[in-house]
């Protein structure tokens, strides 16, 4: 946040509206675990007590894609799942950002076969890939880092998005009353 | 030998001396008698097995493939006889498009196995009530375990598969009328906490009873069988991790003494010991998972942080073994791929002592708390009769009454020197399958201990150059070795021709692996028969009449794990 330092004595500090906002985004991701095999269980040990996400404000696990901003599909995507995974993405409100967990979920792993989705980007978009089978903990907790970077920055597509339609109304506004 | 005449002679006499049928001795099983009969005779022999000679358990079809013979498709049926500890091996070759006589009338458990035979090999049923794709997404063209069909060859579905129960004949107990009718159907899954992530179900309500149930498999079906066909021997040890993800180090075990069984070698007294250890720890931290995540379902978060501390320091001393927290590939056919030290011998220990305590305070928290027995006595019943003909094994069957334990009934890797016991429950509910979990883990943490204590000296993998590599010191020193460990990698182990049913007692139940080899570094087939799935099968009869909530308990308690149902 580019704040300018508070006065010693008075609890202000001046800020951008867009930085705050996203400032307060980056620190409540409110997950949704679409977890499917191994590494949906490895995820369960990320929110688990040793490893423990609250730490990073992304605790608050929904199940219900409506109350959720940040899907983490962690585990293998088949071909009868990947419908599901799409609309599970498609039910989530703007801005929403993916973290792809585990090389299955990333490429199709090591599972080049009939039934395996080769990678979710060709269903959804992926803001963050995480390597590993399944990836370590703290490989999961450096991704939600990296992708609280990339919101605070606003540089995520799905942040870009929602500011090109912001400038497209108020520049469609503005003609209007012209 | 005996009992293989005996039961050669009795057939005979049942079948009017049918000469096609022929009974042989299996070579890498004693206990094993295999039966080839023609598609005509299945229904009789089954029925003489099941209602004579007691074969209680249909424990698994296996569809294989042979494309170079004149009868191209062959089912192979696994019946088993606890009495006596005998299992019989059916099989039954057969034309492209001739159809086999279901077994559904006789073994329930014979449903699935038999759809699941249909989706992967186009092996037709006759009678069977609803031979649909199971695995496979219900718009997939051919059948992907034939030779034909290419590993690679993915198939988009377009849109997910809906459901609707079948209208009731008119006078059954099943109201269609539109104007009387009180019902909801309901879809749960298969992104739905409480089904784990990857199960759907569709359900008839009532108020929240629930009427009829349907479930449907399949939403993690990545291809393990096929995958085996096309990798190495030692190469599928990595598959087998992410079949029972929740304790990976039994599947490595159970596969590896498939192939070993093949070879007929047995692998060195310490790796055994290694193995009996590491798959102690790995069933006490299944049982955490599943008691973990069941208390959750229920509401009990408390408990979950309890169990999953505990699976985190087993998990770092997986991780200091061999590399991995989870999925650990530890061992290697011809026994383990490391040794294990003082200093880890010592730490594991200490951790047993842990672990126990966890253990106990699982048991405080829970087993005398209202809500829990609440929720979790008397719901989800299963009879004896009924779980022995779904064909259950492990702590759900134990649960039901029967005393059935692999490492008691067919000791394997010393299991028979340790001193513990096989628990069992009569009551069949949720809260005895949690208790049988409970004590069994009590065992788990005796027989560690004194494997620890026992574990004896020597070599971890046998000294046989076609199976294991040659050490890293003469690999740099001489050509020989350098040669053997080249071919080793390139070609991987080649087990002679032949087929063997091997199994283990996993966490869930009865793990087996149906492998047929036909001498090349690839497996020709290798099915595996997970616990879960004949589990999992009985689930729709479980819950209905029951409350929605009690399912989600019921479906917590039975521990299914998709890695392995579906696989």
């Amino acid at each position: 946040m580019k704040t300018l330092s508070p006065l010693d004595d008075v609890p202000v500090f001046t800020t951008r509206i867009a930085d705050f906002v996203n400032w307060s985004r980056k620190n409540s991701l409110w997950p949704l675990p679409f977890g499917t095999a191994c590494c949906g269980i490895e995820f369960m040990a990320v929110v688990g007590s040793h490893y423990d996400v609250s730490r990073f404000g992304a605790e608050v696990v929904r199940f219900s894609p409506r109350q959720s901003d940040l899907l983490i599909v962690a585990g293998t995507i088949t071909e009868k799942m990947a419908p599901v995974l799409k609309n599970i993405y498609e039910q989530m409100p703007d801005p929403k950002w993916v973290i792809s967990m585990g090389v299955c979920a990333s490429s199709g792993g090591f599972y080049r076969a009939y039934h395996t989705v080769q990678g979710i980007k060709s269903l959804i978009p992926v803001d963050v890939y995480v390597p590993g089978c399944p990836p370590a903990p703290e490989s999961v907790i450096s991704a939600i880092i990296k992708l609280q970077e990339k919101i605070f920055k606003g540089e995520t597509p799905q942040q870009k998005l929602l500011e090109r339609r912001r400038a497209a109304e108020l520049s469609s506004r503005a003609a209007n009353e012209a | 030998m005996e009992y293989l005449f005996q039961l050669e002679k009795q057939l005979k006499e049942m079948t009017s001396n049918d000469s096609s049928i022929a009974v042989s001795a299996s070579k890498t099983n004693p206990n094993e008698v295999i039966i080839t009969a023609p598609p005509s005779a299945v229904r009789t022999l089954a029925k003489i097995l099941k209602e004579q000679k007691n074969y209680q358990w249909l424990m698994d079809i296996a569809g294989v493939h042979y494309p170079e013979r004149e009868l191209p498709l062959e089912v192979v049926y696994h019946f088993f006889n606890k009495d006596i500890n005998r299992r019989v091996r059916l099989k039954v070759a057969h034309r492209e498009g001739e159809k086999i006589p279901s077994l559904t009338p006789i073994y329930k458990a014979a449903n699935w196995y038999e759809r699941e035979a249909f989706d992967m090999m186009g092996i037709l049923f006759e009678g069977h009530p609803d031979l649909t794709r199971i695995l496979c997404h219900h718009q997939f063209v051919g059948h992907p375990l034939r030779k034909d069909y290419a590993a690679t060859a993915n198939q988009v579905l377009e849109r997910p598969l809906e459901y609707q129960f079948p209208t009731a004949p008119k006078g059954s107990e099943i109201d269609d009328d539109p104007i009387t009718n009180v019902k909801n159907t309901l879809n749960l899954g298969p992104s739905h906490p409480a089904t784990h992530g990857t199960f759907r179900w569709f359900v008839e309500l009532e108020g929240e009873t629930i009427t009829r149930a349907r479930t449907e498999i399949g939403y993690l079906h990545r291809c393990f069988e096929k995958m085996a066909e096309t990798h190495n021997y030692n190469q599928i040890i990595p598959y087998t991790d992410r079949l029972n993800y929740c304790s990976a180090p039994m599947n490595n075990d159970g596969f590896c003494r498939t192939v070993e069984k093949l070879f007929g070698i047995e692998v060195p007294p310490r790796a055994q010991y290694m193995r009996v250890v590491l798959n102690e720890l790995s069933r006490i931290i299944d049982h955490l998972v599943c008691i973990g995540t069941t208390s959750v379902d229920m509401g009990a978060l408390t408990t979950f942080w309890y169990c999953f501390r505990a699976r985190e320091d087993t998990y770092t001393l997986f991780e200091e073994l061999c590399g991995n927290r989870m999925l650990t590939s530890i061992t290697r056919v011809g026994g383990m791929t490391g040794d294990l030290t003082d200093p880890w011998k010592k730490k594991c220990l200490a951790h047993v002592d842990f672990l126990q305590s966890t253990v106990d305070e699982v048991d405080a928290l829970l087993s005398n708390n209202k809500i829990w027995r609440g929720r979790m006595r008397g719901t989800g019943v299963i009879s004896k009769d009924m779980a022995i003909d779904y064909g259950f094994t492990g702590p759900c069957l134990r649960a039901s009454g029967v005393e059935l334990d692999l490492r008691r009934q067919e000791p394997y890797y010393d299991y028979q020197k340790f001193d513990f016991e096989v628990p069992t429950d009569n009551n069949g509910d949720n809260f005895a399958r949690y208790s049988i979990r409970l004590r069994e883990m009590r065992e788990s943490c005796k027989i560690i201990r004194q494997a620890l204590e026992k574990m004896p000296p020597g070599p971890t993998q046998v000294n046989n150059p076609l199976i294991t590599l040659p050490p890293k010191k003469q690999v740099y020193s001489n050509i020989e070795a350098l040669m053997n460990h080249f071919m080793l990698i390139i070609d991987g182990v080649k087990p002679p021709k032949g087929d063997i049913y091997s199994y283990t007692e996993a966490a869930n139940g009865e793990l087996g692996f149906y492998l047929v080899s036909d001498g090349t570094g690839k497996p020709h087939r290798l099915k595996v028969r997970p616990p879960c799935f004949a589990i999992y099968q009985s689930f729709e009869e479980v819950i209905s009449g029951g409350l929605i909530a009690d399912a989600v308990a019921t479906l917590g308690q039975m521990n299914v794990i998709a890695g392995e149902l579906d696989r």
